[in-house]
């Protein structure tokens, strides 16, 4: 299929599928997946500004359902949700900024290209360090007591203490958000970490969540399942922006996105239903390979120049 | 055989009979809606920018509202039918 806002030539049975994959992993690992969507886009030829600004068209379809089901569960802090959209934007921009200095340099493939690559081994160390603790941790925990924790002590993660020192950091505006259980915390710290997240997103495509969630639950101190569903409402509101601000550079193929999301839709309901069959830390062990296929197709594109 | 197995084959079953008829409704999908829509999607890509930027946010919202309306109502379908 010709797509011609990008000028490029993909089957669209490709791009189902790699959609396909993407909802299932956004289903079963609670994932955007942008480091499967960014390599396998840029794998069919697509520059990487494109695969980046088309991801983020794609990612704005895909959490708005999601979202709208964590919102049903009770699973979004609309407060912070909004406030780290704010600092979600203003990184997103410096990001897509980045991807257009790039851009007129010409080496914008080159360079997302490595960055790429460090961010997906990254993840990937970050996940077998994760739920290898947790699995010791478990197993310690079970050892020791058999009596049964509060969902708040079992959700209660090795950097709490360091969370917790970063809640007393005074630098005003203090806020407090009751839905997540903070009583007191920065509102410059919220927008670093919201920003942090945004920079990535508009650099590499996606809605960073590999980098935002961790920080949301580490050092913001917000339980998981309000992290994961403000995350998604939060990426409704940034990565819509970003794919207007990709759009405006000329960097967004909605039809590719369009195509993409058709496999997403199936894919999404087919990885939720699947977690009813496995569970645990055993999953995110699982999830390991995945960015470093992402990763291994990116070294493939840029030592051999050749497209799959 | 046992219950989980069982329903393991009852979901696989469900799976396979909603991918084929997904796959029949995408495919028409992309022959009247995407195909209809590239060159006018083209057009404002090249002459309205700002046109293109928040057509293309409305229509992946307005697709994955639709889509996932789509997906439910089969997986409801199909499950309420073959359990």
């Amino acid at each position: 299929m010709n797509f011609p806002i990008s000028g490029s030539h993909i089957s669209p049975i490709y791009l189902a599928i790699v959609g396909f994959v993407i909802g299932i992993l956004g289903g079963f690992f609670g994932v955007g997946g942008s480091f499967i969507a960014g390599p396998a886009l840029r794998a069919v030829g697509l520059d990487w500004n494109f695969a980046v600004g088309t991801d983020l068209a794609h990612i704005v379809g895909k959490s708005v359902v999601a979202a709208k089901r964590h919102r049903a569960l009770g699973n979004v802090d609309l407060k912070l949700g909004l406030i780290m959209a704010v600092g979600t934007i203003g990184g997103a921009e410096v990001g897509a900024q980045f991807i257009e200095l790039l851009k007129r340099r010409g080496n914008v493939n080159l360079v997302v290209s490595i960055v790429s690559i460090a961010i997906y081994f990254s993840i990937s160390s970050f996940m077998i360090w994760e739920a290898r603790k947790t699995i010791l941790m478990q197993r310690k925990k079970k050892a020791a007591s058999s009596r049964p924790q509060s969902a708040a002590a079992r959700d209660r993660s090795a950097f709490h203490g360091v969370t917790k020192s970063i809640q007393r950091i005074h630098l005003p505006p203090m806020i407090s958000l009751p839905v997540s259980g903070v009583k007191s915390i920065s509102l410059w710290i919220i927008l670093f970490v919201a920003f942090v997240g945004g920079v990535f997103s508009g650099f590499l495509g996606g809605g960073a969540g590999y980098i935002r969630m961790p920080s949301m639950v580490y050092v913001l101190g917000i339980p998981t399942h309000l992290a994961v569903g403000t995350d998604l409402f939060e990426i409704i509101i940034s990565a819509s922006y970003g794919t207007w601000t990709h759009a405006m550079k000329g960097n967004v193929d909605i039809l590719i996105a369009l195509v993409m999301h058709t496999g997403a839709a199936i894919g999404a309901q087919i990885g939720a239903i699947s977690t009813q069959y496995f569970a645990g830390p055993k999953i995110r062990l699982a999830f390991v390979p995945l960015p470093l296929i992402g990763a291994a197709i990116v070294i493939y594109t840029l030592f051999t120049g050749h497209k799959l | 055989m046992s219950r989980k197995p069982k329903e393991a084959l009852h979901a696989l079953r469900a799976f396979l009979i909603e991918l084929v008829v997904y796959g029949v409704l995408v495919v028409a999908y992309f022959f009247v809606v995407l195909l209809f829509l590239q060159a006018r999607l083209y057009e404002l890509a090249q002459h309205h920018i700002r046109i293109y930027a928040v057509v293309a946010i409305l229509l992946i919202i307005g697709q994955a509202v639709l889509l996932e309306s789509v997906t439910t109502g089969l997986m409801r379908l199909i499950r309420g039918r073959s359990e």
